[in-house]
């Protein structure tokens, strides 16, 4: 087999730059927050979250696992991390609570951004438990108010919530007004929250039709690597016009690409399925370690934990609220159960035209990997699909070990060349 | 001076549910399931289930807590990362090598990730197995959360009844109720007994005489608690030179019976632990009069104890542990948490933060259902009190 070069991927496009520019615009006004007192503060989770009201009554959204993640990327989170682990907290705790800790009880400043303290400590809980101690935490910490939103599970078996399900989380979202209500001193106004609501309808479906580009050969984008960049301002900017501007920019660059036959590599030889986060801490090597092979990632389950917009679902300004809640409930990677996201990986392998899947297991998510040998079971041993399940971690840098990444990474698809060698010398003229 | 018959009786009671409790195979549903030809088997995970809701349907509800330190992993390590505690793997281990046959369903609840997924996995595993699911409130103060759980435990019912085939009626609820309230009533008198003269009663013993019930009927545990009861009561044991202390961190995963005794042995009286929480977990009996499944929901919210997986905004999550250390008069708090098990874990960082700030000395170690040696847990143990007892 040839040797493989070391191929460095770089973006060459302008939402990189835009991107860049909103989420400083974005940091920039949560260190106007904690340094000269802007703005009423909101902390939440990245799943499934009720964004639009908190902007309704001009709250600033603050996302420690944001802050967390951050950190790891600019790979200044061990210091955090050991600094909680001296308070009591475990070796095996997540690390982005670690990290998001350690960062609280010193002075909050951080390479992009000076994180300002909470007047409403928001836990949208969608299905992660670790959600729920981490805001408690914060908030004995802070002795800031907190509210637990609670979501139920998707645990029927139409996979759908029920109405008494529905109800709950609109009466609370009912509740949570009456909080923000107080907090800011402001009155709810439905029109806003409509218009809002409506930025994230229009955001969703223009994100929905980005993802479904990467169905075309050569894929456009990466839709692990690239997505991340997209899930930023998906996240951050979601119910903005800003927001909604760059998703326009960024489908418009897509469909160029896909019109041009451009994609992320110079050769795209094998597509792959991602399943869990990545490694924050080594993005770029990670990345790196696929590129060489010239395998692009089509589908990721990790673009889909803020919200699950590909296969339908739009936030409705006619019916905001349930909306809202709907988003909560069903259209959310981290509130949908586990066989739900074989499901949802099938679906990708299919539809995607993907050649495999790889497993990236976390240990700091147990929701994304506890379980995730039963995942690759059920798709190597009932689907036929090869799979590659590899172990590091979001956040804490001490859990990856390059060489043995890229000994599994090369060993894997040194077997699926094979495989494509065989297959193409049965099937002379068929397979790409 | 020990009354000899007394405690041949207490002694041989104990030995030999202890040797049930220890074997973890659910032969006892078995035998039940054999006794009665049609009626079901619901295994139930850690921590609560409203066992009266299954009881009720004329089932037989068994505590399904992991495979103890007699069972070797040899299938569930593929499935589920070695950072994944241990019950998580010793239940689906039970289930792939048919140690769960017995079960004609199973439950989970919505207590931490690895246990969600371990429920996706029992479905995908075994389709035959009922699996259910139930999410727990975790909002505890709003005025719709009654609301919420009641539906939930009606659609709970529903599921029952059609695991049962045939209809569970209020009647029969609120016989649940009221002999699960005779059982928990009974349950913490047994504490209570451990609390107020330890010497009389070992933690093991009142272990394995809480744990049996979560393998029995309710109606014959009823009755073995209440001879066990009447033996203690004529124990008059002299107290030891121990420390008192609270125990916390063990509500889901089991440690082995032999870290329990070395954690006694070592020089404490554990005055109050969390072990297999759920199987007692209100304060109070529930209401035995009105809508019986309106009354567990609201006995959920207003009389259940309290437990790191219920995440209760309403007070400090260290309060209920500084008000039993006062309670009690103990001396210290050991936290006994499972390896790998968040939620026990998360909980430590705050409560080492508010017993430092009460001066309430506290020792953090960790077990594993399946270790087999004590040694190193004993020696921390005894350097700890060895420190409180001569500093």
């Amino acid at each position: 087999m040839a040797k493989k070069e070391a191929v460095k991927t770089s973006y060459q496009g302008q939402i990189h730059l835009l991107q860049k520019d909103l989420m400083g615009d974005y940091f920039a006004s949560l260190t106007r927050a904690a340094e000269q007192g802007e703005g009423k503060s909101a902390y939440m989770l990245i799943s499934g979250n009720p964004v639009e009201l908190v902007l309704a009554f001009d709250m600033i959204p603050v996302y420690p696992e944001i802050n967390a993640l951050q950190l790891a990327v600019k790979k200044v989170a061990l210091p955090y991390i050991l600094k909680a682990e001296e308070m009591g907290y475990s070796i095996d705790n997540c690390a982005y609570v670690k990290a998001d800790v350690g960062l609280f009880l010193g002075d909050r400043k951080t390479p992009f951004a000076t994180i300002p303290s909470p007047s409403l400590i928001l836990c949208n809980y969608v299905g992660c438990n670790v959600y729920l101690q981490w805001f408690e935490h914060l908030a004995e910490y802070s002795q800031a108010e907190i509210f637990n939103l609670d979501i139920p599970f998707n645990r029927h078996p139409s996979g759908k919530p029920s109405k008494q399900d529905l109800e709950y989380v609109v009466k609370q979202l009912e509740e949570l007004i009456e909080v923000c209500e107080r907090i800011t001193g402001k009155k709810f106004d439905y029109q806003k929250l409509q218009k809002i609501v409506s930025y994230s309808g229009q955001t969703g479906e223009l994100w929905s039709r980005i993802k479904g580009l990467t169905k075309h050969i050569p894929s456009p984008f990466d839709a692990y690597f690239d997505s991340v960049t997209m899930m930023a301002p998906l996240y951050c900017l979601r119910g903005t016009e800003g927001g909604l501007r760059f998703f326009e920019t960024a489908y418009k660059e897509m469909e160029e690409k896909v019109r041009l036959g451009m994609g992320p590599l110079p050769q795209e030889r094998f597509r792959f399925v991602i399943e869990g986060p990545p490694p924050w801490p080594y993005l770029r090597t990670f990345r790196d370690l696929f590129a060489k092979w010239g395998a692009v990632a089509v589908a990721s389950t990790y673009s889909t934990v803020g919200g699950l917009w590909e296969f339908g679902f739009q936030h409705d300004p006619n019916r905001p609220l349930e909306s809202i809640a709907e988003h909560m409930l069903e259209w959310n990677l981290t509130n949908r159960n586990f066989l739900q996201r074989y499901d949802q990986i099938r679906r990708y392998v299919e539809e995607w035209s993907a050649d495999a899947l790889v497993i990236h297991s976390v240990k700091s998510c147990r929701l994304f990997s506890a379980g995730q040998g039963d995942m690759r079971e059920y798709f190597t041993k009932e689907l036929g699909i090869p799979t590659l399940l590899i172990e590091s971690d979001i956040e804490d840098p001490r859990y990856f070990s390059e060489a043995q990444m890229k000994t599994r990474v090369d060993a894997f698809f040194e077997s699926l060349e094979h495989r494509k060698i065989l297959r193409q010398a049965s099937a002379p003229g068929g397979e790409r | 001076m020990k009354d000899d018959k007394v405690s041949m009786t207490i002694d041989a009671l104990i030995s030999k549910y202890r040797e049930i409790v220890e074997e973890s195979s659910f032969s006892y549903a078995a035998e039940w399931k054999a006794k009665h030809a049609g009626r079901k088997v619901v295994g139930c995970y850690p921590v609560y289930t409203p066992l009266e809701i299954i009881h009720a349907g004329g089932m037989l509800p068994v505590g399904v807590m992991g495979g103890g330190n007699r069972l070797e992993i040899a299938h569930a390590d593929s499935r589920f990362q070695s950072f994944v505690c241990s019950i998580v793997k010793s239940t689906l281990e039970l289930g792939l090598t048919g140690k769960l046959d017995a079960l004609d369903g199973i439950v989970f609840h919505s207590i931490c990730d690895p246990a969600r997924n371990l429920a996706s996995v029992f479905k995908r595993n075994f389709p035959n197995l009922m699996v259910e699911y139930i999410h727990f409130p975790q909002n505890m103060t709003s005025k719709h959360t009654a609301a919420y759980l009641t539906a939930e435990y009606q659609r709970l019912k529903a599921s029952y009844e059609n695991l049962a085939g045939r209809p569970i009626t209020d009647t029969e609820l609120r016989e649940s109720i009221r002999l699960y309230n005779e059982q928990r009533r009974l349950v913490r008198d047994l504490y209570r007994i451990r609390s107020e003269n330890p010497q009389n009663l070992s933690t093991v013993e009142s272990y394995v005489l809480t744990r049996i019930g979560t393998l029995l009927p309710p109606e014959e545990h009823v009755g073995i608690l209440k001879e066990a009861i009447a033996a203690i009561a004529q124990r008059h044991e002299k107290p030891k030179d121990r420390i008192k202390v609270v125990l916390e961190g063990s509500f889901c995963e089991q440690p082995p019976l032999e870290l329990i005794e070395s954690l006694e042995a070592a020089g404490c009286y554990l005055l109050d632990d969390d072990f297999l929480l759920g199987w007692r977990w209100f304060s109070k009996d529930i209401p035995v009069e009105g809508d019986p499944i309106q009354n567990l929901a609201q006995a959920y919210l207003d009389r259940s104890v309290f437990s790191g997986v219920k995440h209760d905004t309403r007070e400090p999550k260290a309060k209920h542990l500084i008000d039993k250390v006062k309670e009690t008069g103990a001396d210290a708090v050991l936290i006994l948490a499972a390896k790998f098990c968040e939620p026990a874990l998360f909980d430590y960082a705050l409560y080492r933060r508010a017993l430092e700030a009460e001066g309430i000395p506290h020792l953090f170690l960790e077990f594993e259902e399946k270790m087999w040696i004590f040694e190193k847990a004993r020696t921390e143990v005894e350097t700890f009190v060895e420190s409180m007892l001569f500093d």
